[in-house]
């Protein structure tokens, strides 16, 4: 239905230049597939997938290769058919760069299916219980960047009473093209995932939002909606962060999500194209998520495309595809430029959660010393969470975290609107950043201090109890003595007693 | 290969301080040049060496403090700082004038806080009190317009005399309309009377009367605020509620007692409020950063104007009220913040009673 619906409004909020031109006209092709892929165990939040193949064992493509473990976690699929080189560490698409555990899988170049691989005829025939399985084992996690496991997100329905699903197709950092190109190409498979999690949701109402800049992906979702009543697209004012899941569904509903809360809290599930295609993916064709979209653009990119990308694929291969570097980049990024992480080499995989490669010239990136602040209060205007960022970052700068949690820090979203708009170039986002992260070290250590305190208790008790057991057998064992020789006393004396009428019977 | 790693974003707005001293400095040049025309030689010799002492102690202090000159130099804050007092003074007030108060804006008003952004008050209005103060004569001796090129102007030599000689004019001086009605009133005489001989409010929107370098325009300093407004680079809502406070309280005066008290007309278009509205009371650094906050703020301001100038002993009371609510802002801030998204004013988690919701707070 393409309804002219009401939308609401959102605080805040910027109006970066959303270069979406380098790459949108570009089509989704393959990348061609590389002589080795790294895939790393933790490409979702949650506990990291745990191993099921050996070195040197031959794998089919969608095969399991590392099981989910625990309740927050996804499986890992082969993402071609080939040989399993090596189980070991390799850095990760991390600004940390550090190693992570990792399968090399060597490519056989016969892309051959697992014969096991089916979808279901009709999904819609299914328990949503079954359909949030066959999600969960095809290791769907969510796609725009969050990877928390989807199937996850399915089981809200046990613990909260939903009425919506919205796809979010907003789409609103700058440059990235992936969603708004598989929503051109693909509508039908994006709309049919999206069906079939409502499905699972027990939902029957869709609200799939999509930026205003991407008029031709609200075209082809509108034409594939036609025929559904409940099914509507709508054309969000193009304002970041209009993506924020819940900024998005005030856009949509009107409702603010409760502070620190989920937005199931207010009957909606959000979720995002590109994921709603790979559960089509996974429940019609039984295909597990081994591949994705990812938008390679930015003005030091030769040839701005938009490929599909096997999982494990380095950044490197994808970079040469579309024709290298055409200047020194001074910025490498994985994502968008509003919230995605820098890059620190090239060597590192695409994972589930990649949608972007970015490489930036100094001009995109207008980054300057930062200047002091004059309280110009645009970062007030322009945050959508109604904070107030300079003062915040004041409070972190003087080193006083718990005043900054007291203006709201941990309800900061870290959109970088602030950031983006400050006049003074002030990396405001880094000070949040940096005192979310000293809180939670602060945490840890204090958990870790109460673990101990409790740790120590715990053998002070033992111990004690060790020695009283040891007094009260000590004590035991006297008492025991006392008494047999107690006992024995009286033997003897019974004994010489009894022996002095013996001794009178012999006399 | 990649320069240091740095937190997200990574992108940024076009945007610099030194842009929005650009673009204000720019909304204040038709008013400015106005002023210079309409006063002449004195006006642009006290006009150029207030801004040349301005950023002269800028300098003086910034190296004193170690500070990076150049690039805080070239931030255009000293520069917009005297500006902004050369158009708060006499036109053809002697040179020292200029350059004392650059020094106590400069000096007292700002280095000593810290430097940009660590003010309490406004620089430019700090130097125009102490200077008000200090030297009342000097500050309170107004002159008739007399635009550049007219038989009555003084010429350039004349005008080095002026500013620099000490030489007296006594034959051109006139009272600003505040201070010549205020005079009246204080010897009893009625409103119109006062007003008729001096106040035409189509010369006070155009600002051919005596009075400040640059207050005097009511109409070009409206439209360069107005086009800040527009540019985004100031908000609306502090010259809104300073005007709309003194309009609104004006008008209800003037309906009580129309022969004591002057309608909305007179004090929106005298004195320094157009200036004060959209120049003065909008300086970031003093003001608040919520829009209650600031609304509250130009509220405040707007009504001290109206109170010091019908109540007051001073006829204008624009730097004093800004002034004290500089001194406010703090508190403003503390209390007038932004409701955080997903809570209430009082900070806690929104509640949907009528969800079945597995408990607010996770």
């Amino acid at each position: 239905m393409s309804a002219k619906p009401k939308l609401f409004r959102i605080r805040g909020g910027v109006h970066p230049d959303d270069r979406k031109a380098l790459a949108m006209d570009a089509p989704i092709e393959d990348l061609p597939m590389p002589a080795l892929l790294h895939i790393p165990l933790q490409q979702h939040i949650g506990a990291a997938a745990n191993p099921v193949v050996q070195r040197r064992q031959q794998v089919l493509k969608g095969e399991l290769i590392a099981h989910a473990q625990g309740a927050v976690s996804a499986p890992i699929h082969a993402p071609t058919s080939g040989r399993i080189a090596g189980l070991g560490l390799y850095p990760a698409n991390h600004p940390s760069g550090l190693n992570l555990r990792t399968i090399t899988l060597q490519p056989d170049g016969e892309d051959r299916w697992h014969p096991e691989i089916a979808g279901v005829d009709d999904p819609f025939a299914l328990a949503p219980e079954e359909i949030a399985r066959r999600v969960a084992d095809a290791g769907v996690v969510g796609m725009g960047g969050a990877t928390f496991p989807s199937a996850v997100k399915l089981s809200l329905r046990n613990r909260y009473s939903l009425h919506t699903l919205v796809i979010n197709g907003a789409e609103c950092e700058p440059y990235l093209t992936c969603d708004d190109r598989l929503m051109r190409e693909q509508p039908d498979a994006v709309l049919d995932g999206a069906r079939i999690m409502a499905r699972g949701l027990g939902v029957e109402r869709i609200l799939i939002g999509i930026e205003g800049n991407k008029p031709r992906a609200i075209a082809a979702l509108q034409r594939a909606a036609a025929p559904f009543k409940r099914i509507q697209v709508l054309r969000l004012p193009m304002r970041y962060p209009m993506g924020s899941e819940k900024h998005l569904v005030q856009a949509l509903t009107g409702k603010e999500t409760p502070a620190r809360g989920l937005t199931a809290e207010i009957g909606v599930v959000v979720h995002n194209p590109a994921t709603a295609f790979a559960v089509h993916e996974a429940l019609r064709l039984g295909r597990p998520l081994i591949s994705r979209v990812v938008a390679v653009t930015g003005q030091a990119i030769t040839r701005p495309r938009n490929l599909r990308v096997p999982l494990g694929a380095k950044v490197e291969a994808l970079v040469d595809h579309c024709g290298g570097f055409s200047e020194e980049p001074a910025k490498l990024i994985s994502g968008g430029p509003m919230m995605g992480q820098p890059l620190r080499e090239l060597r590192v995989p695409i994972m589930k959660g990649s949608n972007g490669v970015l490489a930036l010239t100094a001009t995109e990136t207008n980054q300057h010393r930062p200047a002091p602040c004059i309280r110009c209060a645009t970062c007030v205007g322009a945050c959508p969470c109604g904070l107030v960022p300079l003062t915040m970052a004041a409070h972190v700068r003087s080193g006083d975290l718990d005043g900054a949690v007291g203006q709201g820090l941990m309800d900061c979203i870290g959109c970088g609107s602030c950031a983006y708009v400050c006049p003074a170039h002030i990396p405001l986002v880094q000070f949040f950043n940096h005192a979310k992260g000293e809180l939670a070290a602060r945490g840890r250590a204090m958990q870790k201090q109460i673990e101990t305190k409790r740790l120590a208790e715990a053998r002070t008790a033992r111990l004690e109890a060790q020695k009283r057991a040891k007094r009260e057998a000590m004590a035991r064992r006297k008492a025991e003595q006392a008494a047999q020789k107690a006992k024995q006393k009286a033997r003897a004396q019974a004994a010489a007693k009894a022996k002095k009428p013996e001794v009178a019977e012999a006399s | 290969m990649n320069p240091p790693l740095s937190a997200s974003p990574h992108a940024h707005a076009p945007v610099s301080i030194g842009r929005i001293m650009a673009l204000v400095m720019l909304a204040l040049l038709p008013a400015t040049l106005f002023g210079l025309y309409q006063f002449g030689w004195p006006a642009i010799f006290l006009f150029v060496v207030t801004v040349g002492a301005t950023v002269g102690f800028e300098a003086l202090a910034l190296v004193a403090a170690g500070m990076p000159l150049r690039a805080r130099l070239m931030d255009g804050s000293a520069l917009l700082t005297g500006w902004l007092l050369a158009m708060t003074l006499p036109p053809w007030a002697p040179w020292w004038i200029g350059v004392v108060g650059g020094a106590l804006a400069v000096l007292l008003g700002k280095q000593v806080f810290g430097g940009i952004g660590q003010n309490l008050f406004n620089p430019a209005m700090v130097a125009r009190v102490a200077l008000l103060i200090s030297f009342p004569l000097e500050m309170t001796r107004w002159v008739m317009p007399s635009p550049m090129f007219s038989g009555a102007a003084p010429g350039f030599l004349e005008g080095l005399a002026i500013t620099f000689g000490g030489q007296t004019y006594d034959a051109l001086t006139g009272a600003s309309i505040l201070g010549h009605l205020s005079t009246e009133l204080g010897q009893g005489v009625a409103l119109d009377a006062a007003l008729s001989s001096v106040f035409d409010p189509f010369s006070a929107l155009l600002g051919a009367v005596p009075g400040s370098l640059g207050e005097t325009s009511a109409l070009l300093l409206a439209a360069g605020g107005a086009w800040l407004v527009y540019k985004g680079v100031s908000g609306w809502e502090i010259p809104v509620a300073v005007l709309g406070t003194i309009a609104l309280l004006a008008t209800a005066m003037h309906l009580i007692d129309p022969a004591q008290y002057a309608p909305a007309q007179f004090h929106m278009l005298t004195g320094a409020t157009v200036l004060a509205a959209f120049f003065i009371a909008t300086d970031p650094v003093t003001s608040p950063v919520s829009r209650q906050g600031q609304l509250l703020f130009g509220a405040g301001v707007g009504a001290l104007i109206y109170l010091i100038r019908t109540w007051g002993g001073y006829p204008e009371g624009a730097a004093f009220a800004v002034l004290l609510m500089n001194a406010a802002t703090p508190m403003i801030d503390h209390y007038l913040k932004p409701r955080i998204y997903g809570r209430d004013r009082r900070g806690k988690p929104l509640e949907y009673p009528e969800l079945p919701a597995n408990g607010g707070e996770r």
